[in-house]
């Protein structure tokens, strides 16, 4: 019987039989933790007994949560993961190197095609569109990954997702990966893999794809996979930290079963409070208006999120009632959007500009919501409470609705500002 | 992992990480300070109506979401003895092992409990006994492996051995 790309991943790094439901001993190829996952794995660390990490450039603590630290707690819990990075000699960045790091471990290819990867973080699953099995846990396991080098995954199932057809300029990975949570909802992949095909990513840039796979979570998936074309080995290649070996999906490969998105006459989506599989048309909240726009994050952070934003606030004002909140997710977007002249453009237009960090995404700092607030966002999550107060309200969508919605000051399809 | 006539809390699907612990508040993994906090977001007096032993009853999906272990952690520290859910996200599912908080896969105990019932759950026999309303449901039992690292005591002990082994 043919295998799925988790599949044939898992068997590359494991004695045990691949089959559907057995639990599998594997090998991992890179485990992370930020600064709020990070401590508790060290304590969990010291507690298993183990002394040093299974390999220092295999395992890694990003500080991007609360950081540059919000408060005195925040950096007493940062200097915690420092200092023990230091002692182990294993990869950590500081602040004004380091990006959020599901947007900056891609860039530094850390994570590669084939690898198995494990992250003290949800959106670790971001890493599925470099064509690897990149999956969230928890501080004890990645405890056990650091002390080990190894992990137990349980045989998923995999859905396989066809995205067909043509899609238009104002159509992003992000409405792509809303339009797949309308369809399955929250749990509609819970223990599953998402195998994304169809002639649709044939042509999708790297960013949209980080974009979709990083979402894979908010369907209850373990992961959302590419399958490696000439797109993602080229990426990958050029960014390289070590040596990978791609792994493909078998012809008779057998699916749980295949969803079908035409994206042809997708228009600009938006999911509404309080849920990431509450999508709409954007332009069904036209009327809404809002009071925030973040535009950031580890779903859309990156370059091309960045320039679609600013290639729509180029020449224009961010409303008077809205605070317009852009974060590129790393320096080397922060550079490149410099160089283009993108800040400025934002600077001009009214919109506060930050050092890469998650800030307001899950409520950390630098754009906190105030009761009755509304807030179009470009990140995951739009859970009660997730960006401030329980009675805020978050609007999850693209760069290009984000951009719009700033300048009109109400949620907004792009599309309206061509007209 | 056995529970003796616990009071029943009920909530609904998708119960999130961030409604059972904020984010705002990640900056500790201490379970007495995150179990103040338990639930807040989504019922800010939980913890002062809570009893020590009492059990949480949720419904489709509970703890979806960040993989923040703050969460279980937290419903532990709030001294909540187990959860009982339809189905849960599987990062929760993970780190509630490694973290010893009981937790119970049973879609028909999650359906017919209703908050205040009297519950009482068998592990070895797989069986949970609602007092109040005299019925019996039975659980969906462990793989075997995550029941051996159960028995083991969660993750800890079972890497312990290892490190022991490898020295």
């Amino acid at each position: 019987m043919g295998k799925t790309m988790v599949e044939a991943i898992i068997a590359t790094h494991s004695k045990d039989r691949v089959e559907t439901g057995n639990i599998c001993q594997v090998k991992v190829d890179f485990a992370f933790a930020n600064d709020i996952t990070g401590p508790p794995s060290v304590n969990v660390f010291r507690k298993m007994g183990a002394q040093k990490v299974f390999d220092t450039q295999k395992c890694a603590i990003l500080p991007d949560h609360f950081t540059p630290n919000r408060d005195i707690a925040s950096a007493q819990q940062t200097k915690a993961a420092r200092e023990f990075a230091r002692e182990q000699g294993m990869l950590y960045w500081e602040v004004g190197r380091v990006g959020v790091e599901h947007a900056f471990l891609p860039e530094k290819g850390y994570i590669l095609p084939g690898d198995i990867v494990l992250g003290a973080d949800s959106h670790t699953c971001t890493g599925g569109a470099l064509s690897a099995l990149s999956s969230g846990v928890g501080s004890t396991d990645l405890a056990a990954v650091w002390a080990t080098g190894e992990s137990w995954l349980m045989v998923p199932q995999t859905i396989k997702v066809d995205f067909q057809g043509k899609r238009s300029k104002w159509i992003t990975g992000k409405d792509m990966v809303l339009a797949l949570l309308g369809k399955i909802g929250t749990q509609g992949a819970r223990y599953k893999v998402l195998e994304f095909h169809g002639d649709a990513i044939t042509d999708l840039p790297m960013d949209d794809r980080f974009t979709i796979s990083n979402m894979a979570v908010e369907t209850g998936g373990k992961a959302g996979i590419f399958v490696p074309d000439s797109t993602i080995l080229e990426y990958a290649k050029e960014r390289a930290s070590r040596k990978f070996n791609p792994v493909y999906p078998d012809r008779d490969a057998v699916y749980e079963k295949m969803i079908e998105i035409d994206v042809t006459n997708m228009e600009p989506l938006v999911a509404a409070p309080h849920s990431p599989g509450n999508v709409h048309p954007a332009k069904d909240f036209s009327d809404t208006a809002i009071d925030q726009v973040f535009i950031g994050s580890c779903t859309n952070g990156r370059f091309r999120d960045i320039e679609m934003a600013a290639k729509i606030l180029e020449g224009k004002k961010v409303h008077e009632n809205v605070r317009c909140v852009v974060i590129p997710a790393s320096y080397e977007v922060y550079n490149e959007a410099m160089e283009k002249g993108y800040l400025r453009i934002f600077s001009e237009a009214g919109a506060s500009i930050s050092t890469p960090t998650c800030g307001p995404c899950l409520g950390g700092h630098t754009g906190i919501l105030a009761a009755g607030e509304k807030c179009v966002s470009t990140s995951n999550r739009n859970f009660v409470g997730r960006m401030g107060h329980t009675e805020s309200e978050l609007y999850l969508a693209s760069p290009m609705v984000a951009a719009a919605s700033a300048v009109t000051g109400r949620i907004t399809d792009p599309r309206e500002l061509e007209e | 992992m056995k529970i003796n006539r616990a009071k029943a809390w009920t909530f609904g699907s998708d119960i999130d990480t961030d409604v059972i612990v904020p984010a705002r508040y990640l900056v500790t993994d201490d379970e007495q300070e995150l179990g103040r906090h338990c639930m807040e977001d989504i019922d800010p007096d939980f913890v002062n109506r809570i009893s020590p032993g009492d059990i949480i009853v949720g419904k489709e999906n509970f703890g979806c979401g960040s993989s923040r272990e703050h969460a279980p952690i937290a419903i532990k520290g709030a001294g909540i003895s187990g959860v009982i859910a339809s189905s849960f996200a599987r990062i929760f599912y993970r780190n509630s092992i490694n973290i010893g908080l009981p937790i119970f896969v049973c879609p028909e105990a999650a359906e017919d409990i209703s908050s205040g019932d009297i519950v009482s759950v068998d592990p070895v026999n797989g069986e949970i006994y609602n007092e109040t309303k005299d019925r019996t449901y039975k659980t969906a039992p462990f793989p075997p492996f995550l029941q051996d690292l159960i028995e083991k005591g969660g993750l800890v002990p079972s890497v312990q051995e290892k490190m022991k082994g490898a020295r």
